[in-house]
């Protein structure tokens, strides 16, 4: 996950409390969702950014996941995000952000 | 009038010790984590030019190998290399390191290169076979200096240096004692810029045809930025690099879009083109050093040769129309506006969709698709997937969504409207430019009927704006000069007398 978004994602979970966080990813791959999962949740695994060794266990889903896509507008995801939801392979996404979810989310 | 791509030339250069001085992830890593087991082990992944050479994907990007042949080869690339591969190719050539130095310093308008004597005497002998490098570019090699003065640049004057398998054989020294914007760093990035771009630009005056003279303008499209402390992007590499090339009857100036910039310039030029106001415009980019080694921690944790090891330059040639060479669309272009949005659909339908519409034309109407064209071999090792793949993927399910193909025909448009990547991953390189040179022949020999080239950016980067960026156009192939309209006084003088006739008559038939 990019320097400045870790950083941001830390500034946040101080300010509100990471109870209170839901991190929504738009990766185009289960792997890149799966790194930027674990660096919300286990921290960094590359040991570059401001969440190396942070583990803030936040609650993180992709955006074509079923538990953010109810919580959409039907006609603003059809819009938006139904050619991207083609394009994906949402089994591996989802199998992935399962995976992450089950072994460092705290919440 | 149509605006007709004349030529394209693409050039490479292999600069394996400016990976590892240079390049922004190994930099940064020297900064942060000095001893680190990543910097370590990168020399051992360095390649040799002949290796470099060999690639495949290189020798797709200099024209020797078309894209559908890259995409028969077998892969990894980095094994596969193509025997007996040759320097110079249709679209350019890949040059070596050492001579590359010798071309920096001959880009040097203000003493700010030196090179080791016998180095110098070496390497320029070499230089002197190469077939474009005129005597007037050879002169500007200046003789050598002695090993202790380039230690002691580099040791104590914040001097760049320059590597041969990790020897100093040069530097570069700051071209000011405070400012950082003319710090060693940027004029050797700058000079690497310009360097490399010029290079391209010699292929395409000499395999063009074109009197150099006859080149009205330039634009500059890369993404670096020149000027001191007070106009920090003041400019002009297009002239500076125009100079250098020979090009005495240019003017220039450099256009900025991060990776849509070359899409933006090549738009910019057909219309300057077609509007009339210049005859022959160049659109000219050359490389970069810092993305060098980019994502070279994951090549090197991964077993991989550092393929980021390659300063990439292009130039297109647009002119006139001859009645031979493919054209430009200017009346349907594509556009990513502040109101579209950063979805990829909404990014997509707005580069592709959008100005089909306004063509009537359907996605599958359009027979090659060039988007970000990177060499998938260099991205996916860094958990970035192929890029050129997503692209075509992306741009078939927008057909599947609007009803103009089956979903179960997704796979296979991909196949029949996309390609395999080839391009190397410096930024505005990619962006679909690499492809016009291919399109272009393509084109010419009736192989395809029309292709679009689309240039996306991301400016978030700039930490301006969070909008997204792109531009798109159709390649079409030229089916002859379109003779104009023209009246001579006689047509005018009876066509006026004819439209008086015809007005008295009208009010003497009011009269009546």
């Amino acid at each position: 996950m990019d320097l400045e978004n870790q950083k941001r994602v830390l500034e946040l979970s101080e300010k509100y409390g990471p109870e209170n966080l839901v991190i929504i990813l738009g990766a185009a791959e289960g792997e890149a969702a799966g790194l930027a999962a674990e660096t919300v949740t286990a921290g960094d695994p590359t040991f570059a950014g401001p969440l190396t060794g942070v583990q803030l266990g936040l609650r993180v889903y992709h955006v074509c996941e079923e538990e953010i896509k109810s919580e959409i507008d039907p006609d603003i995801y059809d819009e938006q995000i139904s050619m991207m939801e083609m394009v994906l392979d949402i089994d591996d996404i989802v199998s992935e952000m399962t995976a992450i979810r089950d072994e460092f989310c705290k919440y | 009038m149509k605006s007709v791509i004349t030529w394209a030339s693409y050039v490479l250069v292999h600069t394996p010790d400016m990976v590892i001085a240079n390049g922004s992830t190994q930099t940064t890593e020297r900064i942060v984590n000095p001893n680190s087991e990543y910097l370590q082990k990168l020399p051992k992944h360095i390649r040799s030019y002949e290796s470099a050479l060999s690639y495949p994907p290189n020798r797709c990007y200099i024209g020797d190998i078309t894209p559908a042949q890259l995409g028969a080869m077998e892969q990894p690339y980095y094994e596969n290399g193509i025997e007996d591969a040759e320097r110079f190719s249709k679209f350019g050539e890949i040059m070596p390191e050492d001579e590359f130095y010798l071309l920096i310093q001959a880009c040097d308008s203000f003493d700010l290169v030196f090179l080791e004597e016998n180095f110098v005497k070496t390497t320029k002998e070499k230089l002197s076979k190469h077939p474009l490098m005129r005597e007037d570019i050879l002169n500007r090699i200046k003789n050598g200096v002695s090993k202790g003065e380039i230690e002691r640049f580099i040791n104590e004057e914040h001097a760049e240096g320059l590597y041969i398998k990790g020897e100093a054989v040069g530097f570069v020294k700051r071209a000011h004692d405070v400012d950082p914007n003319l710090s060693a760093h940027i004029m050797l990035e700058n000079l690497v810029s310009k360097a490399s771009s010029v290079l391209s630009l010699l292929h395409t005056i000499d395999k063009s045809g074109i009197d150099p003279s006859e080149i009205d303008y330039v634009i500059e499209c890369s993404e670096e930025a020149c000027g001191d402390m007070n106009q920090r992007g003041g400019g002009n590499f297009a002239k500076a690099e125009a100079e250098i090339a020979g090009l005495m009857g240019a003017t220039g100036s450099d256009l900025r879009g991060f990776c849509a910039a070359p899409a933006h310039a090549m738009v910019t030029a057909a219309s300057l083109v077609k509007a009339g106001t210049f005859k022959h415009v160049i659109v000219t980019a050359g490389g970069s050093t810092a993305k060098l080694g980019m994502n070279g921690k994951d090549h090197v944790k991964k077993g991989l040769p550092v393929l980021e090891d390659m300063v990439a330059s292009f130039s297109i040639l647009i002119s006139v129309d001859d009645g031979v060479n493919p054209y430009i669309d200017l009346d349907h272009v594509g556009r990513h506006t502040v109101g579209t949005g950063s979805s990829p659909q909404a990014v997509i339908s707005s580069l592709v969709l959008h100005p089909l519409q306004s063509a009537n034309l359907r996605i599958p109407d359009i027979d090659k698709y060039a988007a970000e064209m990177q060499n998938p071999e260099i991205t996916k090792p860094a958990g970035a997937g192929d890029v050129p793949l997503a692209n075509f993927k992306m741009i078939g399910a927008l057909a599947v969504k609007e009803g103009q193909l089956e979903r179960k025909e997704l796979n296979s448009f991909i196949e029949k409207h996309g390609m395999p990547g080839w391009a190397p991953t410096q930024g505005h390189i990619p962006s679909g430019v690499p492809y016009v040179g291919f399109a272009r022949e393509a084109l010419m020999k009736g192989e395809i009927k029309n292709a679009m080239i689309v240039g996306k950016g991301s400016l978030f980067l700039g930490r301006l704006t969070n909008l997204f960026d792109g531009i798109s156009f159709m390649m079409l192939p030229n089916t002859g000069v379109e003779e104009e309209k023209q009246f001579d006084d006689k047509q005018l003088k009876s066509m006026l007398a004819d439209a008086l006739r015809k007005f008295a008559q009208s009010l003497g038939g009011e009269g009546e």
